[in-house]
């Protein structure tokens, strides 16, 4: 049965992710360990020991977040991260780091080992190794890869696949950009800061348009009464030499939604689809986990979904299905 | 305390003339003794330039280089995979592995860590020293204080251990073709439209301030790694080699800047002058070094 994987950002959001039906929560600790190290986001130890019991006595797992990569020096905080999320029975743990996947895979043993996205392994041979190596049971895989293509791989693989289906459409291979760091100084990698609040201001011009900065840098300028996305570099707008008016060199602000894509992806074999935005609201995580639980149980009924509500749920009201219908997106 | 300089892959699309021309003068002119070739970013390109390879392989060698081959840093089409294993394979020259699927491919035969495989801490270098890595070339982001620490590492398991010191830094890569996008067109149709732009094509914010550049499925730093400056303290960390990255400027002229200077011949205050000449237009910076945004350009005391 296809599990649906959800965002934990805080435990209140933990909660609301179990009783709306999620198979799977995952989150992270107030630090440098995971990609979503935001301002009022992640867990305590002790925040995490509660919601573990919270979502084990309703049946749902608890995935824990450790997908940064360790700096040199900085090893110890990683490591004593799996040692919490093993003290408090986690379900499993979500890395990328090769140095943190081998002594989780020694000191834990009989905790489940997911590799993260942020390792961004797209084939095969990248699968295999920290399968081989580390007993990997689940790939997230990166968001990078047409339907047939994951159908391909999982015919070449024996662990489980998991893809995202909602939220941020990350458009750099995931662990591989330095994006935030070339501008801000704080990285994305090593800090698991993606475009931190602190280095983002807002300029309102006397016609009322709203330019967003990063680190001093303009990212956009939007119209009066034009919605914007979070301001991000890889959905910055920018002037090129054969683009002088200025376009969205990577992409749209646009978000991923891959909801009319469920049964195809089902059917490639994908054994978890995750729902991302642990820096979301309660009440985000609330609707978009019940209308995908409430989508799965009908499919899984031989019924059509009605998908229509998560649509108006999408950043700027604008979605994609980025990489996974068709070649023509790359 | 001294260092080998290197010359990294060219990242950029040439035209295979080009770069032939390229390593002819590099092997008989420049004061770099390794030299790592062939592509890294897109499939795309590769055949271009395959059938001059052996040719350049060893018209370097016969001038006294040693040559890398290194592995594309994005695997996914069949190709991709298939190139990735040929050349995990190769018995010599020497490979430097920049995805994980070569890694699985090479199977612990020797080799090197490219900076795409994001060795950044000492756990990962002992895990990779084990598995047969004789060399790690770090992450570009790392800033000093875990330069210091990882190459300790890695000296004390006897492994090279490479900063790039010269050069646009690899911000990101994609799936996406950006130099294709711009042009209207997709991956598969590009038309290697990247060809026009040999120094990357840049772009800059909406109030006119370069920031980018993009090759194909890159994205480049608009500034040029300088570490001249910092060139003795990465040589005290025990860093063993230091690397300088193609780009469209006079690639011998800056090897020698960096050689006179790594040797004390000239000051560094007088290299990092005739540098910002050599990339006139071009910004320099060292911000990833000081652990600052990478793109500011940090002053150092240019007295050793």
């Amino acid at each position: 049965m296809t599990e649906l994987i959800c965002p934990a950002g805080t435990p209140a959001a933990l909660r609301t992710a179990v009783d709306a039906g999620a198979d799977a929560v995952y989150c992270g600790f107030q630090d440098a360990t995971n990609a979503r190290n935001f301002p009022g986001l992640n867990f305590t130890a002790d925040e995490l020991a509660r919601g573990v019991s919270y979502a084990r006595s309703r049946g749902t797992k608890v995935l824990l977040t450790i997908n940064t990569y360790p700096p040199a020096g900085k090893v110890d905080l990683w490591r004593s991260a799996a040692d919490v999320g093993a003290h408090v029975g986690v379900d499993a743990f979500i890395v990328a780091d090769m140095g943190l996947a081998d002594y989780v895979a020694r000191a834990h043993p009989d905790i489940r080992l997911h590799l993260s996205v942020q390792a961004a392994a797209s084939s095969p041979e990248a699968i295999r190794y920290y399968c081989k190596h580390f007993g990997v049971k689940r790939v997230v895989l990166p968001r990078i890869l047409t339907i047939p293509e994951i159908r391909q791989i999982r015919r070449e693989i024996h662990c489980e696949i998991e893809t995202f289906i909602f939220g941020n459409h990350g458009l750099m291979v995931e662990g591989r950009c330095s994006l935030t760091n070339y501008l801000t100084g704080q990285s994305t990698n090593m800090d698991g800061v993606c475009s931190p609040a602190s280095d983002v201001e807002y300029v309102q011009d006397e016609d009322g348009s709203m330019c967003s900065r990063l680190g001093g840098f303009t990212l956009d300028c939007i119209g009066a009464g034009e919605k914007a996305g979070y301001p991000t570099i890889c959905k910055g707008r920018y002037i090129g030499s054969h683009r002088p008016e200025g376009y969205y060199a990577f992409e749209e602000p646009v978000s991923l939604n891959l909801s009319h894509l469920l049964p195809e992806l089902i059917e490639a074999g994908v054994d978890a689809l995750k729902i991302e935005g642990r820096q979301r609201s309660k009440s985000y995580v609330r609707t978009v986990v019940s209308a995908f639980r409430s989508a799965l149980d009908d499919i899984r009924h031989g019924q059509t979904p009605n998908i229509a509500d998560l649509v108006a749920l999408t950043e700027g009201q604008k979605e994609t299905r980025g990489a996974f219908e068709t070649k023509r997106w790359r | 305390m001294t260092a080998t300089l290197t010359l990294g892959p060219i990242p950029y699309h040439w035209p295979a003339q080009a770069k032939c021309d390229f390593y002819a003068r590099i092997a008989d002119e420049a004061t770099v003794d390794e030299v790592y070739l062939g592509e890294v970013v897109c499939s795309k390109r590769a055949p271009f330039f395959e059938a001059h390879l052996p040719d350049v392989i060893s018209r370097l060698e016969q001038a006294g280089k040693a040559v890398i081959l290194s592995s594309l840093a994005e695997v996914t089409l069949k190709r991709e995979r298939k190139a990735t294993v040929e050349l995990a394979e190769l018995e010599r020259p020497e490979v430097e592995i920049n995805n994980v699927g070569g890694l699985y491919a090479r199977a612990g035969r020797s080799h090197r860590i490219g900076p795409f495989m994001n060795a950044y801490n000492e756990a990962t270098i002992g895990w990779m020293a084990r598995q047969g890595a004789s060399h790690i070339c770090l992450p570009i982001e790392l800033p000093a204080k875990a330069i210091a620490i990882a190459a300790k590492t890695a000296r004390d398991l006897r492994l090279g251990v490479e900063v790039q010191v010269f050069g646009r830094a690899s911000l990101a890569v994609s799936a996406r073709c950006y130099h294709a996008r711009a042009h209207g067109r997709s991956k598969d149709n590009c038309q290697f439209v990247c060809e026009e732009d040999p120094d990357g094509m840049p772009l800059q914010t909406l109030d006119h301030r370069p920031i980018l550049r993009i090759n194909g499925i890159q994205t480049l730093s608009e500034s040029y790694i300088d570490l001249l400056a910092e060139t003795g303290p990465l040589m005290k960390m025990g860093v063993s080699h230091l690397r300088l990255s193609p780009q469209a400027v006079d690639m011998v002229a800056v090897s020698h800047l960096y050689r006179h200077c790594m040797d004390g011949k000239i000051s560094v205050t007088e290299a990092k002058r005739k540098l910002q000449a050599l990339c006139a237009g071009v910004p320099l910076s060292n911000g990833f070094f000081h652990g600052e945004a990478g793109y500011r350009q940090i002053a150092m005391d240019a007295k050793r």
